[in-house]
């Protein structure tokens, strides 16, 4: 039961480590890219260019 | 001329009468045989607000008029406004409802004889009334109405359906009905934000995938390729929440004639997952829902753009992330198991950061554009909010620590932390939402008034003052007492004792709601008087001569 628990105790400390900053480094590239800065801007004018 | 072009029964108002049908049926049944009054009565009021919808979508149907509206008129988005207006004003009605009720159970708590002995507004039953009325009747209805309004600016596209979006509304307001009805009546599950029993909860789940599906089927059809971030935020709402009200009300009923159910799992496991659930509500509704209303409503009412729409990108996959793992600093010193309370005191504590990324993101939308907060009190109360919302996302690791938190866990401090994030934060961005919103709807140049809004502002501000201030001294007291031992290690305080040193405390904070529900007031004379009196309509003005803007 010990073993069982800190095994998986490991396991999911460890793995919860990298699941998360893969995904906030992921998350960070995919924000910082260069060459999606222009869609971002244009993305970000999306409220001020409604039609009235 | 006059003749009527015969129309089938389109799908969705079919589909929806055969569902409505069903419901009712369902629900006499249940009425007719139960033994339990208020299932009867709820069951009852279920079943008649389903005819009411099959009987309207039929008279809509033989009326004639019911050819589906257009998806654009002249190559514009033809858009739906109509479900907003409804949820608009609900929510100003709940607002103002919710709020009314805070300050009787906090007078009742100043002065217990306004219990009246009475067990329907006795204290107890009044208190999820209230938080249920400010969390999901208000909030809930500025979340429908803004969401409604957002997603179809933002993607140009015409919400789907006709019946669809009616059904959203007034099917969750119903829910609001029931549940509210519920509690003074005695009926609850008992757990916090969760209290309504489990045929509300089966109404709320039924309303929700209506709204899940109304508010993608907008975004299915829109015509900016890119899913503006407001949206994403109202999309984690939606989904998070159906989640979360999934799992913490997985009950089953003793009978299908009994108010009463019990929840699958017992124990500590229920204790977690209501925590979980009850900090989701906090994180998803009251916090991923109004970001949405920040990162649309500021913008636009600034005329800037966000400030950094990539740092918007990190702020909503961290926070979502993250958010979803804080709810067992809720149960620390349980018998929840240590690791899995520092679990979430770790991860309220890395909550921070996302949090106060995204208050920046909303105060630096302003940079270059200060002086709109000197002569626009409805961009003041928007930013202060984000104040609010900074200082609240502060205060709330800093409460998760296992040290903190064995001192103001059960106190009064918890009560005035979650009104410096319900009354600045959610109460603020709701106010200056709805402050924008009412004139957009209705074609108004701008408000009634501005100066009542600056009214509004300052009472509601100096009531939040007096609410948080005296819930920080009263809380930190309590606790203080509540620990304190004499020279030969016995308790110092009687429990007693420390309810009396509260009484002060509790009368500056009932006038602190008072100052708040007066500032709603003023808001709803303002937001009334827009619409009756108003500025000149600007589908009037638009047929004058426009004059040059000095630019």
């Amino acid at each position: 039961m010990d073993a069982t628990y800190t095994s998986l105790a490991n396991f999911a400390q460890t793995g919860g480590l990298l699941y998360f900053m893969a995904i906030f480094a992921g998350v960070v590239l995919y924000a910082c890219w260069p060459s999606n800065g222009e869609r971002f801007n244009d993305a970000s004018q999306i409220p001020l260019r409604e039609d009235d | 001329m006059g003749e009527r072009k015969v129309r089938y029964l389109s799908l969705e108002e079919g589909g929806f009468s055969i569902l409505l049908l069903a419901v009712a049926i369902f629900c006499l049944v249940i009425a007719g045989k139960t033994w339990d009054q208020v299932l009867a009565f709820h069951t009852g009021l279920i079943a008649l607000a389903s005819l009411a919808g099959i009987f309207f979508i039929f008279r809509r149907y033989f009326d004639g008029t019911s050819t589906p509206a257009p998806l654009e008129i002249n190559g514009k988005p033809n858009y739906n406004m109509a479900p907003v207006k409804f949820a608009t004003w609900a929510s100003v009605f709940w607002g103002i409802a919710g709020f009314l009720v805070g300050v009787i159970i906090a007078s009742q708590l100043a002065f217990p004889a306004l219990n009246f002995d009475l067990p329907w507004i006795n204290f107890g039953r009044l208190r999820p009334l209230h938080t249920s009325a400010v969390i999901f009747a208000f909030g809930g209805n500025v979340l429908l109405a803004s969401s409604f309004y957002v997603v179809q600016r933002t993607c140009q596209a015409r919400l789907p359906g006709t019946i669809a979006p009616w059904f959203v509304i007034l099917g969750y307001n119903l829910f609001i009905v029931v549940a509210g009805t519920g509690y003074l009546l005695g009926v609850t599950q008992g757990k916090e934000y969760a209290e309504p029993e489990w045929y509300a909860d089966w109404l709320l789940t039924v309303v929700w995938v209506a709204y899940l599906l109304t508010f993608l089927g907008s975004i299915w059809r829109r015509k900016e390729s890119h899913i503006y971030v407001a949206n994403w935020f109202y999309l984690a709402f939606i989904v998070t929440i159906a989640v979360l009200h999934l799992f913490n009300n997985a009950s089953l009923p003793v009978s299908i004639y009994s108010t009463k159910s019990y929840i699958v799992w017992a124990g500590v496991q229920d204790a977690m997952v209501q925590w979980w659930y009850g900090h989701n509500a906090v994180g998803f509704f009251l916090t991923a829902g109004f970001l949405a209303i920040m990162y649309y409503f500021i913008p636009k009412r600034a005329e800037r753009p966000v400030y950094s729409y990539r740092l918007s990108i990190v702020h909503f996959w961290a926070l979502i992330f993250i958010y979803i793992w804080a709810g067992p600093h809720h149960l620390h010193y349980t018998s929840l198991p240590q690791w899995a309370s520092t679990l979430g005191m770790t991860f309220s504590i890395i909550l921070w950061m996302p949090s106060w990324g995204g208050m920046i993101n909303g105060l630096m939308t302003l940079s270059g554009a200060w002086d709109k907060l000197r002569t626009d009190p409805v961009l003041r109360m928007m930013v202060v909010s984000v104040a609010f919302y900074g200082m609240s996302t502060f205060e709330g690791p800093l409460m998760s620590i296992r040290a903190v938190n064995g001192l103001s866990h059960y106190t009064d401090w918890t009560v005035g932390h979650v009104h410096a994030g319900a009354l600045g934060w959610v109460g603020y961005i709701s106010f200056g939402a709805l402050y924008c919103l009412v004139p957009w709807l209705y074609n108004k140049k701008s408000l009634y008034s501005l100066r009542l809004v600056n009214w509004h502002f300052w009472v509601s501000t100096l009531g939040i003052v007096f609410y948080i201030c005296s819930m920080w001294v009263s809380g930190i007291m309590q606790g203080l007492m509540w620990r304190a031992y004499d020279s030969l290690g016995f308790l110092e305080y009687s429990f007693i004792e420390t309810v009396d040193a509260m009484y002060p405390f509790y009368v500056m904070r009932a006038f602190g709601g008072l100052l708040f529900l007066t500032g709603a007031f003023i808001m709803a004379y303002n937001l009334v008087m827009t619409v009756r009196v108003g500025e000149a309509s600007e589908s009037e003005a638009a047929g004058q001569p426009a004059m040059a803007p000095a630019e």
